[in-house]
Order: C-alpha cells, then structure tokens, then sequence
C-alpha cells in the first residue's frame, strides 16, 4: 500500500484526485442530498479499494556479499509450520553433503494481523521458538549443525533481516503446496528472487490431509 | 541456538550494530511528515464531528444552512478556493524546477506560492469582518469560525514553513540532488490545499 502523502508529487495528484471527487459530490448533492450522500459513499469506497489493491514500489534488489572462508557456504532456510517437514529436512541434508554449509533457519512468528497490531506477539513467538527448537535438535541428531532464530511474522522481512545479519550465499524458502500456502499466494518466493541476488530455492512440503494453511 | 545477531563474519570487517534495517523502507522523515498529517486528520475530523452533529444529527438541526437570516460568501469563497488551488500548482512547479536544476523558476514558485497563501489568509480575515455575524450567533457560526479558522491556522503554518523555504532559497540552498526542505512543506501545503477543498464543498457549498 502507497500513502497518499508519501512525496510532493502524490500529495499533488491526491489534491487533483480530490477537486475531482469534491465536485462530483457537491453537483450530485444539488440534485439530491441523497444522491450525493451516495456519491459520497461509492467514491470512499472505491478511493478504499483502490487503496487496499495497489502495490507499492518494488524495492531496489539487494546485492548479498559472501562472508566467511571462500569454501563455506552459508544456506538461510526460512519456514513457517513446514520447518519440520521430510521434504525440507531432505534439501538440508543434500546441502550439507555438498560441502562445507553454515546453516542458519529461521521461523517467523506466524501471526494474525490483529494480533500483530496490538502486539499480541507473545504466543506466536513461542510456538515459533517450539518449532524451531524441535528442527534444531532434529537437524543436529543426524549431524547437521545449524543455528537458529524466530523472525517477523512477515517472511519477507524475516528473509531480509536473516540476509543482514547473516550474509547467505543461497536461500531456502519451505512452503505448503500451492492452493495451500498463504506465502504462495502472496508471492514470497518471487518477491524474493527479485529483492536478493542470490540463488533462493523453494521448497515445498505437505504435511497431509491436516495441511490447510 | 542464538537469537542475536551475529558479530563476526570472519574476513567481514564491521564495527558497531548492523546497519539499520529499513524494512518499512519509508525515510524517517517522511514517516514524521505522515504521523502528523495523521494527527491533522484526527484534529479536522474531530471538528467535522462537530459540524455534522450541528447541520444532520441535532434535533434542533436548522433547515436552511445557514439559517436564516445569514449568508456565507460563497462567491468570495470560491474565488479564494481558486487562489489556493492555483498556490498548490505554482507548489508544484517550483519542486518540479528544483530538481531539474532550475533555480530561478524554483524561487519564483516560491515566491508566487507564498503570495496566493497569503492572499487566501487576507482574504478569509476580511471575509471574518463582513460576514455579518459572530461566534455568539449560535452554533452554525461557531463551527463556521471553528472549522475556517482552524484551516486558516494551518495556512498561517504552512506559510512560516515556505518562507523559510524561501529565505534559504535565495541563500543558495536547495540543489537538484538535496531538496528534502522543499518536498516537505510541499506535501503540509497539498494537505492543507486537500483540507481546504473539503472544508468548502461541506460547510458552504453542500
């Protein structure tokens, strides 16, 4: 979503939007009170939809530089209720025997968004932690050494907070199947291949038949 | 496990935290430009509270706006309305000129800008003095007074915001690459504009 008032030049076409909207009000309310009342409703409406639909600017692709010794890779996984899934732990595993991997998984702390706004966060970031945790432990009884960390509830920052602080060569996205995934659907993955210059891989994992977010 | 960032990244030479995430990707000072435009939204919305009580919900609500045997200016009004809305253009273009590099287009924006505020001020203080009526006339004119005046405070703000944009105009400030001085006030004056629109389509044109 793009405020309105986000630079000069918007604020400036939102003052032409509103001289438009304004005498289409004012002209329909000289006919009918109601009918400009009506006019009134469907142009805030429609101002709302409008509002709520588009996409904002794309953000510049950011360039990950490698860290570390120049035979080390350093592999992000990021994963939400998948992270302990057969299919990830199998792409962990291929990625660990192809050499020497640093691995760092992090687990955003699903949350609802009115949860989120009254920071609410607490109980999203425990079972974000419990997950994380049992993966860890998983990971590390097949030999497989990796940190850990509960990041935003929103992947995508979660993915760019994990590419600061941890500088991956490759990232690796775990989702539901598609008709599944909420991450799919609002377009993580693209939106990460497009943001970070790295090879970001997906994923996808099915839980079964209790599969439904 | 660790749940902090990581310190050291081998031949990776940083001191000090990470660089900030900026993940909202919205610079701070346009963040604090919006926050207050928010509150400015909050503030008119509480007064067109009022004014809708007044007019539509009040029992005692008079049939005529405004009763009878008072007038608003509308004519006046309007032509003011149009100095202002012209103000938000020459607003435009002197931000326009800025950063192409055109300095004295810049400043006679400015300066053309600063000019229809200030005759939009004028004219709404000489409108106070003829209108023919006064805050103690009953509600209608006090939301009236209220809502005017408060827009008109907001043009007395943005006012003091483009003459110090003027003054550090002719100074030699501002540059195609730096003009963040420029754009801030310009978004206060378009909402102050916007605000303006409404106030005039509600409280004498509806």
């Amino acid at each position: 979503m793009e405020s309105p008032f986000r630079s000069e030049a918007a604020a400036f076409r939102f003052l032409l939007i509103t001289i438009g909207a304004f005498a289409l009000i004012v002209a329909a309310s000289w006919i009918d009170p109601w009918l400009g009342f009506a006019v009134w409703v469907l142009l805030t409406a429609g101002a709302v939809a409008v509002y709520l639909h588009q996409r904002g600017p794309r953000p510049p692709r950011q360039h990950v530089e490698h860290v570390g010794l120049p035979d080390e890779r350093r592999v992000l996984v990021v994963a939400n209720e998948t992270v302990g899934g057969e299919e990830l732990m199998s792409a962990i595993g291929e990625l660990a025997l192809a050499g020497r991997t640093q691995f760092l998984v992090v687990c955003p702390a699903l949350n609802s968004r009115l949860k989120t706004w009254t920071s609410d966060e607490d109980p999203a970031r425990a079972a974000a932690q419990k997950r994380l945790g049992a993966t860890i432990a998983r990971l590390a009884s097949v030999g497989i050494e990796a940190r850990g960390e509960v990041g935003d509830a929103d992947p995508l920052v979660a993915i760019e907070d994990g590419v600061r602080t941890f500088h991956p060569d490759e990232v690796v996205i775990s989702t539901h199947p598609e008709g599944r995934s909420n991450w799919l659907e609002r377009g993580v993955v693209s939106a990460a291949r497009e943001r970070f210059d790295v090879p970001v891989t997906h994923v996808v994992v099915d839980l079964g038949p209790q599969d439904t977010t | 496990m660790t749940s902090h960032a990581e310190a050291a990244h081998g031949s990776h030479e940083h001191h000090g935290p990470p660089a900030a995430h900026k993940s909202s990707r919205v610079d701070a000072r346009v963040l604090g430009m919006l926050l207050f435009i928010g509150s400015e939204i909050m503030l008119f919305g509480s007064f067109f509270a009022v004014y809708f009580f007044v007019r539509v919900a009040n029992p005692n609500a008079p049939s005529e706006w405004p009763p009878a045997p008072y007038e608003f200016p509308v004519f006046v009004a309007g032509i003011n309305t149009a100095i202002l809305v012209t103000s938000s253009f020459t607003m435009h273009w002197a931000l326009q000129s800025i950063k192409r590099g055109q300095r004295p287009a810049f400043l006679a924006g400015m300066v053309l800008t600063f000019v229809m505020g200030l005759a939009f001020l004028l004219t709404q203080v000489i409108e106070y003095l003829h209108v023919g009526f006064n805050t103690g006339d009953g509600a209608f004119a006090s939301v009236f007074f209220g809502l005017t005046g408060l827009h008109g405070a907001h043009v007395a703000v943005g006012l003091t915001l483009l003459g110090m944009v003027i003054i550090r105009g002719f100074r030699g400030h501002f540059s195609p690459e730096h003009h963040h001085g420029v754009e801030l006030p310009g978004i206060y004056w378009h909402f102050v504009d916007i605000m303006w629109i409404v106030v005039y389509s509600t409280v004498y044109l509806l």
